[in-house]
């Protein structure tokens, strides 16, 4: 019994670089989960820290924030809610910067639904659309200002169906109960192309930007691990690999 | 209070009500069969009304929007029967609600039922009362106590049901935003205040019905059954 343990420990310490190896415990919107374990696992291979996700809603992980929660980094799913907690004090002002921008798509399981222009939402041959809670989630606020600006937004409001988060939207669509729905394009689109199913990618010009901020937390200031890792998120093989996973990217940072 | 908390209250009430009311015409026959029964069955049948204590109402939830989406086996006989799909619903909540629900009502009231016991259901039958006359004039007078924690139970639970209703509900006002499901979402909208309030009411509410069970009840404490 206690010498497999010692063996265990023994095996970790070499594996670990000793003397610079520190651990990151990040705080991520559920949104970028994907995107977030593909990036810590090449940052743990390339800097030798480790780093320890925790994924959540944006509004509840800024909540557990606020309690005291023990986290170096926040990835929010907006700008909000990263501006608030450096105002609050409880994040480093100047560390905020956009890792993502995300992008909406009008999106049905069955593959001859939705046509590539979104007139599908005119025609009506629907009984639910899906869109994440405009009150709680970026996507669902984009969503919702997409439909104002095609003049939709009342006539559709009786067949609306509403997801906690885009995660919960996504299911509801996937599994045929709303037959279409504005979803993540992160979720629907592997290697570049549509994984299944039939989508209108939403024109950026139809809602404001969904600005998805990073920001370092005060716990996390004289932490070299999050230094690090906020450093590695704006490198270019770390902003190609965001973008492989169906995100935009501000234009003005590329330099950082 | 605000026009949404009321509606979300309101609609917990009636959801809670309906949900109560079924409860006790389906669950007092699967009672008192598992309470008298020596079938094979019983264990298994029990185990299957046992579930949803045990499982995650997440769980639940997710079985729930895939059995009665439009490719699950619910979801097509609903359909072929022209009534749609069942979530986003209030009567997909109903239904999923009396399954969510279901042990709290059946579990006393077998209970009630086994502690009842032979002999007056026996002296019943010596004074020719028969089977629907016994079950009627003497197991479910007898039963009362299991009547009152059942259905207590069962509304109580209901009220406080949220997993399943946020996965098969799709937070529609008035029709399935049901007040746990609204205090979450001034949670997650950083509306403190709000949260405050509706969580308030419904700790307040959640005391004086357990507070009503055990003055009710009082019986019950510290025997066990």
């Amino acid at each position: 019994m206690k010498r497999p343990l010692r063996l265990l420990s023994i095996l970790l310490l070499l594996a670990s670089p000793l003397a610079t190896a520190g651990t990151v415990k990040v705080a991520v919107a559920a949104n970028f989960i994907k995107p977030m374990r593909a990036i810590a696992a090449a940052f743990e291979r390339d800097n030798g820290h480790r780093v320890q996700l925790a994924a959540g809603s944006s509004g509840k992980l800024y909540a557990q924030i606020r309690h005291g929660a023990p986290f170096d980094l926040f990835l929010s799913a907006d700008a909000d809610k990263p501006a608030r907690l450096a105002s609050e004090g409880l994040a480093v002002p100047g560390s905020r910067f956009t890792y993502a921008l995300g992008a909406l798509v009008l999106w049905s399981a069955d593959p001859g639904l939705v046509d590539d222009a979104g007139t599908v939402l005119r025609q009506g041959r629907f009984e639910h659309l899906a869109l994440a809670n405009p009150k709680l989630a970026p996507y669902g606020a984009a969503a919702r200002a997409t439909l104002q600006r095609l003049g939709l937004w009342e006539a559709l409001k009786p067949r609306m169906v509403f997801g906690e988060n885009i995660a919960q939207t996504y299911q509801f669509v996937h599994s045929g109960n709303a037959q279409l729905g504005f979803v993540a394009r992160a979720q629907v689109m592997a290697d570049g192309r549509l994984s299944a199913g039939s989508a209108w990618p939403v024109p950026q010009t139809m809602h404001p930007p969904i600005r998805q901020d990073a920001v370092l937390l005060d716990r996390g200031r004289d932490n070299p691990a999050a230094t690090a890792l906020l450093a590695y998120l704006r490198s270019a093989p770390v902003r190609a690999l965001i973008r492989s996973h169906g995100y935009a990217l501000p234009a003005e940072d590329a330099a950082a | 209070m605000s026009e949404a908390n009321l509606t979300a209250l309101l609609l917990s009430l009636k959801l809670a009500s309906v949900v109560t009311l079924l409860l006790l015409l389906v669950g007092t026959p699967i009672a008192w069969w598992l309470a008298r029964t020596r079938s094979r069955w019983k264990a298994p049948v029990g185990a299957v009304v046992a579930l949803p204590i045990v499982l995650p109402p997440s769980v639940l939830g997710f079985y729930l929007l895939v059995a009665m989406g439009p490719e699950g086996p619910v979801g097509q006989f609903t359909r072929a029967m022209g009534w749609g799909t069942l979530p986003f619903t209030f009567t997909g909540l109903v239904i999923a609600s009396v399954i969510y629900s279901l042990p709290f009502m059946v579990q006393p009231l077998q209970n009630a039922f086994q502690a009842i016991g032979e002999r007056p259901l026996e002296t019943a039958a010596t004074l020719r009362a028969g089977p629907w006359d016994r079950f009627f004039s003497v197991a479910i007078p007898l039963a009362r106590p299991g009547f009152i924690t059942g259905g207590i139970l069962a509304f109580a639970h209901t009220i406080g049901e949220f997993g399943v209703v946020l996965m098969i509900g799709g937070n529609i006002p008035g029709e399935t935003r049901v007040a746990s499901v609204l205090v979450y979402d001034y949670v997650e909208a950083l509306e403190y205040a709000d949260a405050h309030w509706l969580a308030g009411v419904m700790l307040a509410f959640a005391f004086l019905v357990l507070l009503a069970l055990y003055a009710l009840n009082p019986e019950r404490r510290g025997q066990g059954r």
